[in-house]
């Protein structure tokens, strides 16, 4: 009872199956329990099985399995959040891995245990649908999806349009390559790396003050890194599907099948220049723009409906007992300055728990943090969770006098470490450690150099700034925009580190360019240290790295860090 | 004669498909898009049932001006997750207007079918080596869909605005 009611509680705050969803969800796991049986008993090859078991998030890893389970657009409940640590005790090995694309991923369950695995998700409205192959995956958005100030409206209920119109799309199920799409609801700021997305979804209002999208397409990252181009300006909201179905036929009909280095929808619209891919697109949409898929302003009205807000409480900013507290405890000063962030609602923050800690794998929680965190969630932001892009987690709605207590729990966690937005924030893929495909490991590049740069006052001295590191050329680490990007590379069998610099996923978006020749491991951490050294040197009042870097360019860097 | 799978059931094929030019046997036929190209009077005059088979790359515009004559459209898949067939269906069926028989062959299976039939496709010649008992159950693998499609006019989200 209490646990039905602590559900319903959180339903305000999320989407709800209906028995539609629920339906389609239940007949995958019978499907795939069909698909894993017929396998095993050596009825489907490994070669047919392989995209059936991809389209359910399943990976054959260099030691074991790899399931990556979807977490639509980032949003979870407490409850959910339960099942997924009782998942990682009961059928992996105490703990699973928060993507940079909102996902978690299991990296040792059983193959023949998954649709097992995936009945226990679909009882709590949960699936690893499409999370990996040649097909549309999770979307994604921004973490502070309607709780910040300053969006043009929320994004989620454009996110879950976008899920269930991609979620067995019959005609775009065995695309060229895989396809990515993210949301930005604001202006100012993107914290989803919407530009390097195969389709980035702006919601934008025009000079009427109608509400729609610009559409951007062929970003992405991998070999060929590309800051996508705008096709569409201005897209009324109700074309958005119809819109989407003319830019993957597109894609379906013309994207490239002979190499998949080249598949991905960035290399055909760099080939056809983006104006004669938007051509293209516009010519398809306006047989695809029918009645039919226009999508009535009730069913935007209904997924809204989803997504209102809590029960929040009148509340001022900044109250006696959060400003006492701020004055007396310099940590929890510190924290609340940096993992904290501003709520559109007076007396509530956005809290960030950082996946971050030294010595723990980026992005990495155990099955109990798993449930303290529901727990707190439960206490103190009324059961919802959120997973981050940075690889963190986010709990959105918490009372500014409840932020002390949170952090000492959060502390005792091992979640409290003050560094979002710093260098130790590192997004880092699971690399050689655990990927077939990497040429490198990225965990302990990334542990070194959170170990070097273990003074928080310096690391608060240099300021914003992303570091992602990348195993190999798939660039699951996103090193390409980050401030400083790290890659792995093989030279003749032995793990070397190629070092990017002025990239960056905000709105702002650019691709680093490669400093030079590749190092050793052990030499990584010397060499941020020399980068920065030279920013630091350079910096001019408060500028942050990446304007310093775009500033004074990348020759003085390279002078120093190879002299 | 094969069976093949047409219209939700297991049935004898009708159909020999010829890929070598030359004189049409006195059957039912589906001619490749080179024979089309090279005999299209010939195949046309075909006193039996008659279509063509198109390979992914060969776009079904390059047909369109005879869909009418024709009794069958195959679309053959060499590999099944090269997926350009399935726009093919849905632009032949939305488009193009046909409504002759529209059939998968090639690397064809169960696994593949739901989405084949959502797409277009009544008809499906599962590959040699594949049960087709079991191929048949693949077309019910699910009840309900959130697409539009050609089996579905209505995208979910309007038909559960009417429910």
């Amino acid at each position: 009872m209490l646990c039905a009611l602590l559900f319903k509680h959180s339903a305000r705050l999320m989407y709800q199956y209906d028995a539609y969803d629920q339906k389609i969800v239940d007949q995958r796991v019978a499907q795939y329990r069909d698909q894993t049986q017929r396998y095993l008993a050596g009825e489907l090859t490994e070669d047919e099985f392989r995209p059936f078991r991809l389209q359910n998030g399943l990976y054959i890893q260099r030691y074991a399995p790899m399931l990556r389970v979807a977490i639509p657009y980032g949003m979870l409940s407490s409850t959910q959040l339960r099942t997924l640590g009782h998942i990682a005790r009961q059928y992996d090995r105490g703990y699973a891995h928060i993507s940079t694309r909102q996902n978690i991923q299991y990296n040792w369950p059983q193959l023949e245990k998954v649709p097992d695995i995936l009945a226990e998700l679909a009882q709590v409205q949960m699936h690893s649908i499409q999370t990996s192959g040649n097909c549309i995956r999770n979307t994604t958005t921004d973490q502070f999806a309607g709780v910040v100030a300053g969006e043009i409206i929320d994004p989620r209920p454009t996110c879950e349009l976008i899920r269930q119109w991609s979620t067995f799309h019959p005609e775009f199920a065995f695309l060229p390559r895989k396809f990515k799409i993210a949301v930005n609801a604001h202006p100012d700021v993107d914290r989803a790396a919407t530009a390097v997305h195969d389709i980035g979804v702006y919601i934008v209002k025009n000079d009427a003050g109608e509400i729609g999208y610009k559409i951007l397409v062929g970003g992405g990252l991998g070999r060929t890194p590309i800051i996508g181009s705008v096709i569409r300006d201005f897209l009324p909201q109700a074309e958005l599907i119809a819109y989407l179905e003319a830019v993957l036929r597109v894609y379906n009909l013309y994207g490239r099948r002979d190499n998949k280095y080249k598949a991905r929808i960035k290399i055909l619209v760099k080939a056809l220049t983006p104006e004669v891919f938007a051509q293209k697109v516009e010519a398809e949409f306006l047989h695809t723009n029918s009645e039919a898929l226009r999508v009535p302003a009730q069913e935007f009205n209904r997924l809204a409906s989803f997504f209102t807000e809590p029960a929040y409480a009148t509340l001022n900013d900044n109250p006696d007992a959060l400003t006492q507290k701020l004055n007396d405890n310099k940590a929890f000063a510190l924290w609340f300055s940096h993992n904290t962030h501003a709520h559109k609602k007076l007396g509530y923050r956005i809290v960030t728990l950082s996946l971050k800690k030294t010595g723990v794998a980026t992005g990495d929680i155990t099955s109990e943090q798993m449930e303290a965190v529901a727990n707190l969630a439960e206490k103190y932001s009324f059961g919802e969770v959120r997973t981050t892009h940075e690889q963190n987690i986010v709990l959105a709605d918490v009372r500014q006098e409840q932020l002390f207590e949170l952090w000492e729990q959060v502390s005792a966690l091992g979640f409290a470490t003050a560094n979002i937005g710093f260098l130790t924030n590192i997004i880092c893929c699971p690399g050689g450690d655990f990927c077939s495909l990497a040429n490198a490991k990225s965990i302990p590049i990334a542990e070194q150099i959170q170990r070097r740069f273990d003074d928080l006052e310096e690391v608060y001295n240099i300021g914003e700034l992303d570091i992602n590191i990348s195993g190999c050329m798939n660039a699951c680490g996103h090193h390409h925009v980050g401030h400083i990007g790290i890659l792995g590379v093989d030279k003749k069998g032995n793990e070397y580190y190629q070092v990017s610099l002025g990239g960056s996923s905000g709105h702002d978006a650019s691709i680093g360019s490669i400093l030079g020749p590749s190092f050793e491991a052990e030499e990584m951490a010397n060499v941020v240290e020399e980068v920065l050294n030279t920013y630091l040197d350079n910096r001019q009042d408060n500028e942050r790295f990446l304007e310093t870097y775009r500033r004074i360019g990348i020759e003085k860097f390279k002078e120093r860090v190879y002299a | 004669m094969p069976n093949i799978i047409k219209n939700g059931a297991i049935v004898a094929d009708s159909y020999q498909v010829i890929v070598e030019a030359g004189s049409l046997p006195n059957n039912d036929i589906i001619v490749s898009l080179d024979i089309w190209l090279s005999q299209k009077e010939a195949v046309l005059a075909h006193a039996y049932k008659k279509g063509i088979m198109l390979k992914p790359d060969q776009h079904p515009e390059a047909i369109i001006e005879s869909l009418n004559q024709l009794d069958i459209i195959a679309l053959d898949f060499p590999a099944f997750a090269d997926g350009r067939g399935y726009s093919y269906a849905v632009l032949l069926r939305q488009r193009y207007g046909f409504t002759g028989e529209l059939r998968a062959t090639g690397d064809i299976f169960k696994d593949n079918l739901f989405y084949l039939k959502r797409c277009g496709f009544d008809s499906f010649a599962v590959r040699a080596d594949k049960d087709l008992q079991v191929a048949l159950q693949g077309l019910t693998d699910f009840s309900e869909s959130y697409q539009a499609s050609i089996d579905e006019s209505q995208p979910l989200y309007r038909r559960r605005l009417a429910s």
